[in-house]
């Protein structure tokens, strides 16, 4: 089915969301839209699938003009929509949840499971989806979970498939997977809208690229367009992916990991045997597929792990067993990888935010009474250093884009007396702009003498931060090599496979 | 306490209720009450025997319903009024104002458990155990009260206060710190706490704590040094009570406003994972938190029987523990909202038995506007629609 798009124009209040937005979707075609946050790649979509009524415009399906009152009506015209938050009910098993809303029955309402497990493992195997009908969807990898919202979409014969930020919850080897789905989704004449900011991804499976910036069609670009031309496109202003940092100047061997292990709370071991050191004025990368045990690295270090032996040394210090205040104490800066699980608290002002884990001592407080006047000056201070876009100190921090939010966690760490950061994946789900900005300060953090450790699962964030690379796999460290070392070796290295 | 590695539960639901309640439009609360005074009304005027009457001859006279139905609504919350605020009837304005002090005596005890149950909501602790934290408050007080006279006057009078808090302290603080190492969800543990406290009290009170010569489950009198002073003489029923209850709104305020204390405390309730990550520790702020609930609930327990009942009975904490909940609520969890919502709540309590003597409306409305109200709380949306209020964000998106 032919999907067209003419002169979407959306309205909040004010705030155009779109304006004048036109996209033509053949059938077998992949057609990427490539935009930052707050592009309004989203508006445009839940306009397509009735959630908004376009306050200009229309939309054509195989040139028919078409309305969408609600999802329903998108739905039964066959488009379908994989939401970047899966919208499964985790305690159903995969059959339940792919026909739920429209139950096959037997006579007197009896739910007819055997038809529904039948077509689940239908379209699983047309597209090697490899998904068990009676799972249990909460029990399932994110990658997964993914395929039954991509069945949900199959079953009620969806020709135009809309997959909204697919990627962000994925690892590289479910990405690559989702890649191979959507090819052959493809093949079968089903017409794709895959909404990303990764250009990575964007080169590698898009037919036709159309760029969104603040709202407004800036062009259309290819698939073999330089992944610099396609940034700059997004952001509007040239960019430069690859970053330039001088060569580190490594002092002293101040951070010192020996014989680390862990366990989790089942015994199994999540960390076996770790060393690595870490010099003043260097940048450790730790690369490796997510849920190879770099979160409970991080959280070793940080004094959340329990069951730990080894030690981990901080100038001579010994970090294992201390509380996370002392920690935090000692100079240890952290950037969480789940920054608004771990790093914010929502419903807190951005000044909030950023006494967070000092609000018991000084200078923030003076007996037991916070100084509010003293959080304003600095509040206002640090949010015109590290550039958030925000207007005013006292805004929620869950109001604020991923990359603002970024900004709030990284000058709350380096606005302190430190002496290591670590930050794990710490541009994870955000846009070039804001990238760039986040590995400045990282870099900057390191020319200032301090040893920094960074968490990466992505290839291409290790190799431009790192001054050496670890890469990790099961709970070890497999080897740790120069950050000049070539691709093909990391991969195989982040698989298992070493030197 | 030392370091208790506790993982958080994040998404507790308890929590996430407790946050839904307390976060929001502040104009729901005052449209909550004013809907249910309306069905309030509607409900006088259905249980009002002349307008029954009068309905049964609706089509023949119909101006007679309606008049009759004015007559009962205006006369029940007419003598709400008069029974609350002040009988302009009376002969003097001493007699007049009498109903304001009652209304404030009231709302003593309610006020204060409110704040003790708001200090918990805000920090993400659906503390239901309002009732049996007041209760071991109020135990502990009466013990030292009746068997603790060795030091005569005001001295015994402090130490008797200070037992109450620290027994509603200590019965909060256990659901804390069970909370903390093992896991137990507090509105469970708080609920089960509730009948222990009931019914150890009325084994205490059949038992050991019984007055000598009396017939029902109570103590003896409690010394005349342990009482709070009366504020306005013997007539008024006004005590030093209602002044304890304006410092704690001040303590409280500042508490979760000012200090660094209550930082941790909404940090705690706002986001368990962010909290631990930023090294607050969880576990020993659970228990503070309950603490500090527990305090409060006890110190309502002193302000019960040293201030308005003078001896221990079963009915101390009447329903009190559930009152508080709506307070809090009704008051978002904001210490003056708490104050408002409790002489609110002090006001109707008082008024209640002037409607009921004057205009025989049964008390029971008065519980029934109660939990209308929580019922609209609770359902914000139903609010909204109500008033044609827009729809919050939340449901739109």
């Amino acid at each position: 089915m032919k999907l067209e798009l003419r002169g979407i124009t959306k309205r909040f209040g004010s705030l155009v969301a779109n304006s004048d937005v036109s996209l033509t979707v053949m059938p077998g075609e992949i057609h990427c839209l490539l935009g930052e946050n707050g592009a309004g790649k989203s508006t445009l979509m839940n306009v397509l699938y009735g959630l908004y009524q376009a306050d200009a415009g229309e939309i054509l399906l195989d040139d028919k003009v078409v309305k969408f009152a609600g999802p329903g009506d998108a739905m039964a015209a066959g488009i379908g929509m994989v939401h970047q938050h899966f919208m499964l009910i985790p305690v159903f098993s995969v059959a339940e949840n792919v026909i739920l809303g429209h139950e096959p029955t037997k006579f007197a309402g009896v739910l007819d499971m055997a038809t529904a497990r039948a077509k689940v493992r239908e379209i699983s195997d047309q597209f090697g989806f490899d998904l068990d009908p009676d799972a249990i969807v909460g029990d399932l990898p994110v990658g997964v979970q993914q395929r039954v919202e991509i069945v949900k979409a199959l079953i009620s014969n969806a020709k135009v498939l809309v997959f909204d930020e697919p990627t962000a919850v994925l690892t590289p080897q479910e990405t690559d997977e989702l890649m191979t789905i959507m090819r052959a989704l493809r093949e079968r004449g089903t017409a794709i809208v895959f909404i990303t900011h990764k250009l990575r991804e964007v080169k590698e499976v898009a037919d036709k690229i159309t760029v969104l910036r603040l709202g407004k069609v800036v062009g259309e670009a290819s698939p073999t367009d330089s992944a610099n031309d396609l940034a700059s496109m997004m952001v509007g202003r040239a960019v430069d992916l690859e970053g330039s940092k001088t060569a580190a100047k490594p002092g002293k061997a101040s951070f010192v990991v020996a014989g680390l292990s862990a366990e989790n709370r089942s015994g199994t071991k999540v960390l076996d045997d770790i060393s690595f050191e870490i010099h003043d004025g260097e940048i450790l990368v730790i690369a490796g597929v997510q849920g190879n045990g770099q979160t409970e690295l991080t959280e070793a270090i940080l004094g959340l792990q329990s069951k730990t032996s080894g030690s981990i040394k901080l100038n001579g210090q010994e970090l294992l067993g201390r509380s996370v205040k002392s920690v935090l104490d000692l100079g240890v800066g952290f950037v969480p990888e789940d920054r608004t699980e771990d790093g914010l608290v929502a419903d807190f002002t951005i000044a909030e935010n950023l006494m967070l884990d000092r609000a018991d001592r000084k200078p923030f407080v003076s007996g037991l009474n916070l100084r509010l006047k003293y959080l304003r000056e600095l509040a206002t201070k640090l949010v015109a250093d590290f550039d958030v876009r925000t207007q005013s100190i006292e805004t929620k921090a869950g109001k604020l884009s991923g990359g603002n939010q970024q900004k709030v966690v990284l000058a709350r760490e380096l606005s302190r007396e430190l002496k290591l950061l670590v930050a794990s994946q710490p541009t994870r789900g955000l846009d070039v702009g804001s990238i760039e900005f986040v590995h400045e300060q990282i870099v900057k953090t390191r020319d200032s003498g301090l040893p920094v450790l960074i968490v990466a699962t992505e290839l291409d964030e290790a190799v431009q931060l790192s001054d050496r690379i670890a890469v990790m796999y099961r709970g070890k460290i497999v080897g740790i090599v120069p950050s000049t070392t070539p691709r093909a070796v990391l991969g195989q290295m982040m698989a298992g496979i070493s030197e | 306490m030392s370091e208790i590695n506790v993982k958080p539960v994040s998404s507790s639901r308890a929590g996430k209720i407790a946050k839904d309640l307390v976060s929001g439009n502040a104009l729901i609360p005052v449209l909550a009450v004013l809907a249910s005074f309306v069905v309030g009304g509607i409900l006088i005027a259905l249980s009002n025997e002349s307008v029954q009457a009068a309905a049964g001859y609706f089509f023949a006279r119909p101006g007679d319903l309606f008049s009759a139905i004015w007559q009962s609504v205006y006369g029940a919350y007419e003598a709400l009024f008069r029974g609350s605020i002040y009988n302009y009837q009376a002969d003097n304005f001493g007699d007049g104002i009498l109903s304001l002090t009652q209304t404030l005596a009231y709302a003593t005890p309610i006020t204060i458990a409110g704040l003790g149950l708001a200090v918990a909501f805000r920090s993400g602790l659906f503390n239901i155990g309002g009732t049996g934290q007041i209760i071991f408050g109020a135990v502990s007080s009466a013990v030292v009260a009746l068997y603790l006279p060795i030091w005569p006057g005001p001295l015994h009078f402090l130490v008797a206060i200070l037992a109450g808090v620290l027994g509603g302290a200590l019965f909060g603080g256990f659901v804390g710190f069970l909370k903390a190492t093992t896991g137990a969800n507090e509105v469970i543990v708080t609920i089960m706490f509730n009948y222990v406290a009931v019914f150890m009290l009325h084994y205490s009170l059949t038992t050991w704590l019984k007055a000598p010569l009396a017939v029902n489950p109570q103590s003896s009198p409690l010394p005349a040094d342990t009482l709070y002073p009366l504020l306005a003489g013997t007539k008024y029923p006004l005590h030093a009570g209602f002044v304890v209850m304006l410092l704690a709104v001040a303590a409280v305020w500042w508490l979760m406003n000012r200090s660094s204390v209550g930082f941790h405390f909404k940090a705690l309730g706002h986001n368990p994972s962010a909290s631990r990550v930023a090294g607050i520790n969880i576990g020993r702020t659970y228990f503070l938190v309950m603490a500090v609930s527990g305090a409060l609930a006890g110190l309502a327990g002193t302000s019960q029987i040293l201030g308005t009942e003078k001896y221990l009975g079963t009915g101390v904490a009447a329903t009190y523990g559930f009152d508080a909940i709506t307070v809090a609520l009704l008051g978002r969890s904001n210490p003056i909202g708490v104050l408002a919502a409790g002489l609110l709540f002090g006001g109707l309590r008082a008024g209640a038995v002037t409607m009921q003597a004057n205009q025989n409306v049964p008390i029971d409305i008065v519980y029934v506007v109660q939990s209308m109200i929580v019922l609209f709380i609770a359902a914000p949306p139903l609010v909204r629609s109500v008033f044609f209020m827009p729809k919050s964000k939340e449901a739109k998106a």
